[in-house]
């Protein structure tokens, strides 16, 4: 449409379809294309969300720096840090995914189980797009300048090897999930 | 009680462990980095179909912004993430038929005990909602995907504070949504 093709390779396309597949499948069963799990999980009913985010993290985290470390990709792909952005972008986006209980990703595949409110909710994520975009030159100029770290990671910002940093996270995600699953077992003898 | 039939085969059943799923998410990410270099992510489809639709109606309005031309100018629109997003819906689709979970629902169950069966209500929330996320999400540069998912996998910065803001916004939003005052 814009001085190029609108369409990407074949080969690119064909290759996001199926992540898009794999990973549609997946938050299905997971259960967090349900608006319930998602508006539970902040209301600290349900721990879902946190479980399926941390594990990821860790399981990906390791591999992402094992395969960097071993030269088998191309490099890391991290998002510069703007400080002020990232936090109220954060809050905003918590809003938001509260009211509607899904987020962009679970939003748009919910669709696929039959949740018919995701569609409006896909509607006005497309608006809300749409209203950044008008939005963006007054962002850069107060909102995005404001504690610019550059693609900052924890390592690097901080200090230590991201090892270090995954094994930590690791354990305490660990720790946190035989905590969590106790309190959910005693919860559920409680109310049986 | 699963006492006289055997558990069906994990691919009919309707929830999967939270475990299993991230850990798959996890190896999801391994293979599009690795086959890809690509990193998980959403909410830029968004804006890449935002600007689509702008751009049926008025070349020049895509053009004249800034923000839209940095993704769609001398760029597919039609992108690697773009058919990532338009496929999430059929793989929930396939899950949710194999479980039997595929349910046409108009307002979700725990929406109607708070606020009732209406669907404008819901419907005009849930776009509402949508806006303000996705609005968000741009601000921030991700979202749960880019951000929660791989740019935490990676260590950014970004993507914890992001996560962080995330909870804190969201608890706030619900809490004050749903709680029943005493």
């Amino acid at each position: 449409m814009f001085d190029t093709n609108l369409f990407a390779d074949p080969q690119v396309l064909l290759f996001g379809a199926l992540t898009g597949l794999i990973f549609g499948f997946l938050l299905q069963k997971g259960g967090v294309t349900q608006h319930k799990v998602i508006v539970g999980q902040f209301l600290l009913h349900d721990f879902t969300v946190l479980k399926i985010i941390l594990t990821a993290v860790v399981v990906g985290g390791i591999g992402i720096y094992g395969m960097t470390g071993l030269g088998m990709i191309e490099g890391l792909k991290v998002k510069s840090a703007h400080v002020l952005a990232n936090l109220l972008g954060g809050v905003l986006f918590g809003g938001g995914m509260a009211v509607l209980g899904y987020c962009p990703g679970t939003g748009i595949a919910a669709i696929g189980q039959g949740s018919r409110d995701a569609i409006a909710g896909a509607l006005g994520m497309l608006f809300g797009a749409g209203l950044y975009a008008q939005a963006h030159p007054f962002m850069q100029e107060h909102v995005l300048n404001v504690g610019e770290l550059g693609k900052a990671t924890l390592a690097t910002s901080i200090g230590g090897s991201p090892w270090v940093w995954l094994v930590a996270l690791a354990i305490g995600s660990a720790a946190l999930f035989v905590w969590l699953e106790r309190r959910e077992r005693s919860a559920a003898h409680g109310a049986a | 009680m699963q006492t006289t039939q055997s558990a069906p085969h994990l691919l009919f059943r309707a929830r999967w462990s939270p475990y299993l799923v991230g850990a798959l998410i996890g190896v999801l990410s391994w293979v599009t980095f690795l086959t890809m270099d690509k990193a998980l992510g959403a909410s830029t489809t968004l804006v890449r179909a935002a600007g689509m639709i702008t751009g049926a109606i008025s070349e020049d309005a895509v053009r004249d912004n800034a923000y839209y031309s940095k993704y769609l100018v001398g760029k597919p629109g039609f992108d690697w993430q773009f058919a990532l997003v338009l496929l999430l819906p059929v793989g929930a689709y396939i899950a949710s038929r194999l479980s039997k979970t595929y349910q046409p629902e108009s307002v979700p169950s725990l929406w109607r005990a708070r606020f009732g069966d209406s669907k404008p209500l819901r419907y005009a929330a849930a776009f509402g909602g949508g806006a303000l996320m996705l609005f968000g999400a741009r601000l921030a540069g991700g979202c749960t995907s880019g951000h929660s998912i791989s740019g935490n996998l990676q260590l950014a910065v970004s993507g914890w504070i992001f996560t962080a803001a995330l909870f804190g916004g969201g608890i706030v939003t619900a809490m004050s949504l749903y709680k029943q005052r005493s």
